[in-house]
């Protein structure tokens, strides 16, 4: 594991020109982002959102710039070694390991876990109200509880960044914020920078201060939340949100 | 819904191919019950000592050779996976495909020209003053050309289910760090493990009721399995009791051996579709590279080296000589007209039990299946529980003393390889059928499109690819089929496997090493032309 990995707190993200090809889009990223802040991105599916997590986490290159984390460029590293995790939308489990070895799987792949790796794991079920649940297996879970043990996972991690792919757009819309509260909580105490896709304004306006807007590949927007989604922000956000007709662009 | 004029036509299509699978099954079995009636003591004493030992026999090396298929292949599938950017990657899958249409006869030579003790490493140890070349005749041999066979469709269908890993799954791997063990342990191994039974079970039943290699590369009494021994009892010792006690044997033998393994659970998948892996988020390591590449290189050289050898002796034949050899044509055509008969049968019959089975399921809407359905959904896998040549055995058996059995060669070959191409046939027709009718049935009832025209205009488009690959591969099994043609063959009618198989038994092996060369020529080619449209990705 890297050494900044176990930073505790939040850290700043630096996406500095980050060029991509997904396909015949051309990507092109600028966007810093502070320190143990939640910023939610909003954009039309297939504008690049996922896309731009996958290229936080390490899961695709980019074909030119940098990304930077608490100032230091982590372009050229592993996934395993940036200090980020990552929630996924599904099959964020593995059907054949209980709750407990799941969350454990991010103290250790090779599940050999010492005491103080229990430890931290069942303070991390305590805090994500899987208490008792601990021999489940995922397909025993619901939805949302399944959610709940991907970020037990990514909180024993200790990454400074959170990553969420869409991670609760297949739940309903109560639990969705029961979710969105919790990751806000989750946020309050560890001071980790929240980086958050939805396709949903209203998942943004409840946890998210800051919105940045995506659109064939770029951010064309990017201020607080409140302002970038209301009736006074961008033309492009607007129509986006249905707020005036295609025709009026 | 379709029309019900349309219904009722499939179902007596259904009807049909049941009737002619039992004419022919049944004729097999009526024979083997004529013979014992007749002298039930004669062939009670048939199951004697060494009856027990070649059924023992049969068992052990089918076990050995699944053993020893399995878990070589696990390794390599593993190595692929990891690797899909491995240089030639998609040009050795296409290579682990050919065993699959290569016909046995000719894997054997290639297995005797390679490995054999006056093959290609015999001459090097020789050469290299280090002694006689150990014997593969045997037991070795056959587990030689097993592997041979069943090491890459074992490849391919474990690497069929490591694909249906999930993408976040390799993408967790990858932020987890999790290190080669960690990965086959947690991710890999589960996936592994749920298609294991079904793949270990397929190789069991191909290894307990292969004929062929048995029979090229068993060495004599002490390494034969039942089914040779019916072809040798039959051929040789002229003993209808004792191959009616064989035939019990092999037919107890494969029922258990099908039992469990529909119990275990089919493969998904055929080992014949295109293999499309998954993106790896992290590189392997370097020592697991080097490993890796050791173990793919290896693979590569056991299922390459018998083609290469193959082709090697086949150049070196007189081909100029063996081509003016009107015995050579007549068994080309022979096995080009009886391949192309028997592939089209199989199709026919095939097509009608696929259709009259989603016929039935329409009906009956949610009920339970009812006797017909099950008859014609299990009708297509008869020939599994009893082999070809114990079909061919059994007429044999019921026609030797009222017509010449030599002058039915011709249609025992055809329906014996029709039937043994139909358990694959319906695997592939089955699901883009069944898939054509839901999407279309209730738009064409409405458009009043049926019959010809909607099969033209409608499900032709998705249904052309999987008949071209049925077609093939029913049309290269019974190319290389040796089973039926070795009981039913004579001077009179010969088939290329025959000819091959007469020409080495008469020490003519630069003959055989021409024609297996041309055998394989012919099955590739079916193959690629089947294949041509789309490869492996």
């Amino acid at each position: 594991m890297a050494k900044n990995a176990q930073k505790a707190g939040g850290a700043s993200i630096e996406i500095d020109k980050v060029a991509f090809s997904h396909g015949d889009l051309p990507m092109l990223f600028d966007l810093s982002i502070e320190a143990s802040s939640i910023v939610a991105i909003v954009g039309p599916s297939g504008s690049g959102k996922s896309t731009l997590l996958d290229l936080i986490a390490g899961f695709e290159t980019p074909v030119s710039g940098h990304i930077r984390v608490d100032g230091i460029d982590v372009t050229d590293i592993a996934p395993s070694e940036r200090p980020v995790s990552m929630v996924f939308q599904e099959n964020n489990l593995f059907d054949h390991l209980d709750v407990f070895s799941n969350i454990g799987l991010g103290r250790k792949p090779s599940l050999r876990l010492t005491l103080a790796d229990r430890d931290s794991i069942s303070d991390a079920i305590g805090r994500t109200g899987l208490t008792g649940k601990e021999k489940r297996l995922p397909g025993q879970l619901s939805g949302g509880e399944r959610q709940r043990v991907a970020l037990a996972r990514a909180l024993v991690r200790e990454r400074p960044v959170l990553l969420l792919d869409e991670a609760f757009a297949a739940l309903g819309p109560a639990l969705r914020d029961e979710m969105l509260d919790l990751v806000a909580d989750l946020q309050q105490r560890t001071a980790m920078t929240v980086l958050m896709v939805t396709h949903n304004p209203h998942d943004a306006l409840r946890i998210a201060a800051t919105t940045a807007f995506l659109d064939a590949g770029r951010i064309v927007a990017r201020d607080s939340t409140k302002t970038l989604l209301s009736d006074k922000g961008p033309q492009v956000v607007r129509k986006y949100l249905g707020k005036i007709g295609a025709s009026d662009v | 819904m379709s029309t019900a004029a349309g219904d009722d036509r499939r179902i007596v299509g259904g009807i049909a191919a049941l009737g002619a699978i039992t004419l022919l099954a049944g004729g097999a079995l009526a024979g083997l019950f004529e013979e014992s009636g007749k002298d039930i003591a004669t062939i009670a004493g048939a199951f004697d000592v060494y009856h027990l030992r070649i059924a023992i026999f049969t068992l052990w090396q089918a076990l050995l050779s699944t053993v020893l298929s399995v878990i070589p292949a696990i390794l390599v599938a593993r190595a692929l996976s990891r690797h899909p950017a491995f240089p030639g990657r998609r040009i050795i899958l296409r290579l682990f495909a050919v065993p699959l249409a290569l016909p046995a006869l000719v894997a054997a030579l290639g297995i005797l020209a390679l490995h054999g003790r006056s093959g290609l490493f015999a001459n090097l140890f020789a050469a290299a003053g280090l002694g006689r070349w150990p014997d593969i005749y045997g037991l070795a041999g056959i587990l030689m050309a097993h592997v041979f066979f069943n090491m890459p469709l074992a490849i391919r269908l474990t690497l069929g289910s490591l694909d249906t890993i999930p993408g976040n799954h390799r993408r967790l791997a990858a932020q987890l760090g999790m290190n080669a063990a960690d990965r086959f342990r947690l991710i890999e191994w589960p996936h592994i493990r749920s298609a294991l039974p079904g793949i270990a079970g397929l190789i069991f039943m191909l290894c307990a009721t292969s004929f062929t290699i048995v029979l090229i590369l068993g060495g004599g009494p002490r390494s034969t399995t039942l089914e040779v021994a019916i072809y040798q009892s039959l051929r040789f010792d002229f003993d209808p009791a004792k191959a009616v006690a064989f035939t019990t044997s092999q037919i107890v033998l494969t029922v258990i051996a099908v039992t469990a393994f529909f119990r275990l659970g089919q493969p998904a998948d055929t080992g014949f579709g295109p293999i499309q892996s998954g993106r790896v988020y992290s590189r392997p390591g370097h020592a697991e590279t080097v490993f890796n590449g050791v173990l793919i290189i290896a693979a590569l050289l056991y299922v390459g080296g018998p083609m290469v050898a193959i082709a090697a002796a086949g150049f070196a034949a007189d081909l100029v000589r063996l081509a003016g050899d009107t015995a050579v044509w007549a068994a080309t055509a022979a096995s080009l007209v009886f391949g192309f008969t028997a592939a089209s049968l199989s199709l026919l019959v095939g097509l009608s039990l696929v259709a009259t089975r989603m016929t039935l399921q329409q009906r009956r809407r949610l009920q339970q299946p009812g006797a017909l359905e099950r008859l014609v959904d299990a009708g297509s896998g008869f020939i599994l529980v009893i082999p070809p040549v114990v079909i061919g055995a059994g007429w044999f058996i019921l026609l030797r003393n009222t017509v010449d059995v030599f002058a039915l060669a011709p249609v025992m070959v055809i329906t014996v390889n029709a039937a043994m191409a139909m358990p694959f046939v319906v695997r592939v027709l089955r699901p883009p059928y069944d898939a054509a009718r839901i999407r279309h049935d209730r738009l064409c009832t409405q458009l009043g499109l049926k019959g010809w025209n909607r099969l033209r205009l409608v499900d032709w488009t998705v249904l052309k690819r999987p008949f071209a690959t049925a077609f093939a591969f029913a049309m290269a099994l019974s190319l290389g089929d040796l089973g039926v043609i070795a009981l039913f063959g004579s001077d009179a009618v010969q088939t290329l496997p025959y000819l091959l198989f007469s020409r080495l038994g008469s020490y003519r092996t630069a003959d055989a090493a021409g024609l297996a060369l041309l055998l394989g020529l012919l099955c590739m080619t079916l193959m690629f032309l089947a294949d041509m449209p789309k490869g492996d990705r």
